[in-house]
């Protein structure tokens, strides 16, 4: 009974994400668009997740090529250090990282401030005055979180690339012409552009779960918390959902 | 047409017939009515957990009633399509219980903020700055017209938030518990504020409260919201000498 229960309510879950899902393309056409918002929102999400995105990365770079080199140098490969860590970063590690760590940064930031809106009246009190609160708080995070994540995994990309070039260079003495002429050697079109495409998607399930979880807060500071956590946890299970699909997509039309 | 407290009951602004609104088995308004009338003060007093705050939210659109007819200045709300709610509600202030205040923008951009969706209602004449001095002027906080709302007392938020619904120069003003968490003396200058907003501009006032002091102040006519229903009406004195045993109970000190 529990578990039927459970899934009865993580169905109807969905269904209500389904409806403000296709509330939001309803409204994102429409007039007024609320430009001055969207860059607001924009700088506050990009600009500040730069730090954590760009550290992350960093650390995943030089993670990943000092782990992986061991073995590459048994095999007497150590040569195809950047061609392997170019591919891996720049299809998967770079847009799952970032987005990850954007799930925790955004999406619990949205879903925290959204909440506090609700429960304090805020929302009722922009639709009282005549504003679509909906087009002015959840198209604008949304549409910024969209437009921003796949910028914030190309720099998160080229700062975890950075990282491994220090390995190899303090290591392997790799030159910086020589590493990224490999790297973008072995990076093909089949690399970059579903990579990018991904990263909208996650952008996109980023801010509309924290926005759906923070908009339909129950009442009360504990709604305000769990409308933030459970932003994280189910964006994060989302990303991976979105991540297999696109992988799969992709092979079909590059066959990887 | 009746008179009370000199008020001429001609023009209702606002009302309310056989409204209902349950959330499951829980029925909190069964079959409730009141009418407003231009340039009253009704106050509707209940307990708390009565239906107050759900009439109130029916009445401007952000509940639905489950049935019964809610007219605004000649216009059904529960027939109204969102673009023609949204226009109406220019003529609707709302001061929340809790202000609402938007807490990332200044006294200024939450003032400004309802001048987005209706400039039009003040044609080529829209002078920004002077409408927002103005109306900060009239609960006397111009000089907080920079300060974020979280840099104001709970006094100052629910001027900031008043002020913020004269904006729009609304005909009827709803109060939603307006002296609620603030200290008695600070509850006596709101309730003043109130009176000298309505004998400036002419609105009429709805006020939504438990505060049996606010009620004696500022209403010209009182409903009793008991059991969901407009238990009794009348004015403060008639109400607070009714010799009905629930009537009592709310007069009681």
């Amino acid at each position: 009974m529990f578990t039927a229960n459970k899934i009865k309510d993580f169905l109807i879950e969905i269904g209500e994400l389904s409806y403000f899902t296709s509330q939001f393309f309803k409204e994102v056409f429409k007039r007024p668009f609320e430009f001055k918002e969207l860059l607001r929102q924009c700088y506050n999400m990009g600009n500040r997740s730069l730090l954590l995105v760009g550290i992350t990365g960093f650390i995943i770079g030089l993670v990943l090529t000092l782990q992986t080199r061991p073995t590459l140098m048994e095999f007497g490969a150590a040569s195809w250090m950047p061609s392997m860590v170019g591919i891996s970063i720049v299809r998967e590690i770079g847009p799952i990282i970032t987005a990850l760590v954007c799930a925790g940064r955004i999406g619990s930031g949205i879903g925290a401030e959204l909440g506090s809106m609700r429960v304090t009246e805020q929302i009722d009190a922009m639709e009282v005055s005549g504003t679509n609160p909906f087009k002015y708080l959840v198209v604008t995070r949304v549409l910024a979180v969209t437009l921003m994540l796949p910028l914030l995994v190309i720099v998160g990309d080229a700062i975890a690339l950075f990282g491994s070039f220090l390995v190899e260079n303090v290591k392997g003495n790799v030159s910086f012409m020589l590493y990224f002429n490999q790297v973008f050697d072995s990076l093909k079109f089949g690399d970059i552009i579903p990579a990018t495409i991904k990263s909208f998607f996650f952008g996109l399930a980023i801010g509309l779960v924290g926005c759906f979880k923070g908009y339909y807060c129950k009442k009360g500071t504990a709604g305000v918390g769990k409308a933030a956590n459970s932003a994280v946890v189910f964006t994060s299970l989302l990303l991976f959902i979105i991540d297999f699909i696109a992988v799969f997509v992709t092979d079909i039309f590059y066959d990887l | 047409m009746t008179e009370n407290n000199n008020i001429v009951k001609q023009d209702i602004v606002l009302e309310i017939k056989n409204l209902y609104k349950s959330f499951g088995d829980n029925h909190v308004l069964n079959n409730f009515n009141m009418q407003l009338f231009n340039g009253e003060s009704l106050v509707v007093m209940g307990k708390s957990g009565s239906g107050k705050s759900v009439m109130i939210k029916c009445l401007v659109g952000l509940m639905e009633a489950d049935s019964g007819t809610i007219t605004v200045m000649q216009n059904d709300i529960t027939k109204l399509d969102h673009e023609a709610l949204d226009i109406l509600r220019a003529d609707i202030g709302f001061l929340f219980q809790g202000s609402a205040l938007y807490d990332s923008m200044t006294v200024r951009e939450n003032l400004e903020f309802p001048l987005r969706r209706h400039s039009d209602k003040f044609g080529n004449d829209l002078d920004t700055e002077k409408l927002v001095t103005e109306a900060l002027d009239s609960v006397g906080l111009v000089d907080a017209i920079d300060l974020m709302p979280s840099e104001l007392s709970g006094g100052m938020k629910r001027r900031v938030a008043l002020a913020r619904t004269l904006i729009l120069q609304p005909k009827i003003i709803l109060y939603d518990e307006p002296t609620s968490g603030l200290d008695p003396i600070t509850a006596k200058e709101i309730i003043i504020l109130m009176q000298n907003i309505q004998k400036k501009y002419g609105t009429s006032s709805l006020i939504i409260t438990h505060d049996v002091d606010c009620a004696r102040v500022i209403s010209d006519r009182m409903i009793l919201l008991i059991d969901g229903t407009d238990y009794a009406t009348g004015s403060f004195k008639e109400l607070s000498t009714s010799k009905d045993l629930k009537v009592k109970a709310f007069f009681k000190q």
